[in-house]
């Protein structure tokens, strides 16, 4: 069997590998993705983002375990830092999950950042069809982590999840522009805690000021969930809220799957066309000897500045 | 596309001791080496640790214990890393071993075992030495 109907069959090793390779960049990977593609589309995408530390982890454990009942499967992306020295990274999401290590209806990829920005990784949407692929009917997704302008989720996942706590200092400094527009729905996780309910107010009225855009946009209104992840308390709830939205996205009198979908596809596509863009150029001036540092080399010399230097690589490599 | 293959370790406590703290270094000791490191906490069986290393496509993994728990834990976890075709990924451990049980903890196909006094970068030159990361599926 070939890797292709080995992923199409759920096959939980192929899959891993293939993840690795994607991870990877490597070349081969294109045609593997490209055939698995048409069968991409199936599963539902929740995602998750919020601060270090507010229990994301812990959140998309209890969900797993809630879909799990209903005898969904689930396919989970945790995303942690790579080390901007180093180049490594420690991938400590999984402890809180550890109850479903051996159930063969949980898939669980951890996933180092290296070097991308805005909460996922380069590989994440492509993976994300590749468990989709494999058959998984839901698949979470857990950001990195911090908390103020990785809005990248938005555009993978059909569902966000923004997550907070109560006395994260000026309240709603955790969730300001940027993270607070992307929310379908809000967490207070660890909502025993003292000013919880003050938190959940802060939410509501920053979701009423944004009241009129969202009219425009179609009009969901995002909920606002209080859970105390650790005891699965507020579960049922988050899992009420998911399936609300879920309903709302595929009710479809005005198109608001098709704008899901769409957001996803523009995303990939740039993204993708940005990182061969750069490869290509950086291939082609690789071939005349001139390599990243040649040019900062340049730059750092006060020969050129970054822009003009950028703009005549382009206008020679463009033509 | 650059390929850039990095490589990944399991670092995982299999049996009932609580104490850590070793694999916690070694966790620490071996992203700053560069390589990426999961992490899953204590009290792991030997099906918990093959499956997560299987799924997070592992070319390493580190036992670390110091129950004395080993001459089980080690060797299911080699049987089933063979059950499931996964004996290429290299096993180690790290903690205490009474000595006569390392011949036997090698016989059974595990590469390495360090002891306690065993220098960080002794244990990532003898990583970089001897492992890998995998060949690409494909290519």
């Amino acid at each position: 069997m070939n890797i292709i109907d080995q992923v199409l069959a759920g096959e939980v090793r192929a899959t891993a590998r293939l993840l690795r390779d994607i991870d990877d960049q490597v070349e081969s990977v294109q045609s593997i993705l490209k055939a698995l593609y048409p069968h991409t589309g199936r599963a539902y995408v929740v995602g998750f983002t919020g601060s270090p530390g507010v229990g994301k982890s812990t959140l998309v454990d209890q969900l797993a375990l809630k879909y799990r009942r209903e005898d969904k499967t689930v396919g989970i992306l945790a995303v942690d830092p790579t080390s901007p020295f180093s180049g490594g990274a420690i991938l400590g999401d999984r402890i809180r999950m550890q109850r479903h290590f051996l159930d063969s209806g949980v898939f669980i990829r951890s996933l180092a950042t290296r070097g991308h920005f805005g909460g996922l990784t380069r590989s994440t949407n492509d993976m994300i069809n590749v468990l989709d692929a494999m058959g998984k009917d839901v698949i979470l997704v857990e950001t990195v982590g911090v908390g103020q302008d990785e809005v990248e989720i938005a555009h993978s996942a059909h569902t966000t999840i923004v997550v907070t706590i109560p006395g994260m200092g000026d309240e709603i400094q955790a969730i300001k522009a940027g993270i607070m527009e992307i929310g379908s729905i809000f967490v207070v996780n660890k909502a025993d805690r003292e000013g919880s309910r003050k938190t959940v107010r802060e939410i509501r009225n920053l979701i009423d000021l944004g009241m009129r855009r969202r009219e425009e946009n179609g009009g969901w209104e995002p909920l606002i969930v209080e859970t105390e992840a650790v005891k699965g308390r507020g579960i049922e709830e988050l899992h009420q809220a998911i399936e609300k939205h879920k309903t709302y996205l595929f009710s479809n009198d005005k198109g608001q799957l098709d704008d899901v979908l769409r957001k996803r596809a523009t995303n990939q596509l740039v993204e993708t066309l940005k990182d061969e863009a750069f490869k290509t150029i950086m291939a082609r001036l690789q071939v005349r000897g001139v390599t990243i540092e040649t040019l900062v080399q340049k730059v750092l010399e006060k020969e050129t500045d970054p822009s003009s230097l950028v703009q005549r690589i382009l206008g020679e490599e463009l033509r | 596309m650059k390929q850039e293959r990095r490589l990944r370790i399991l670092i995982a406590k299999p049996g009932l001791d609580g104490h850590d703290r070793g694999a916690r270094v070694i966790a620490r000791a071996f992203r700053d080496a560069g390589f990426e490191v999961v992490y899953t906490g204590c009290h792991q069986t030997p099906e918990q640790i093959v499956s997560t290393a299987i799924q997070e496509d592992v070319d390493m993994v580190g036992l670390s214990i110091l129950s004395g728990a080993h001459t089980y834990s080690f060797p299911r976890i080699m049987e089933l890393l063979r059950e499931n075709q996964a004996q290429d990924i290299t096993v180690i451990g790290g903690g205490i071993f009474p000595l006569e049980d390392i011949p036997k903890l090698k016989s059974i196909g595990i590469k390495e075992i360090f002891e306690p006094g065993a220098k960080l970068q002794e244990i990532i030159g003898w990583v970089r030495a001897n492992v890998k990361p995998r060949r690409a599926l494909t290519a």
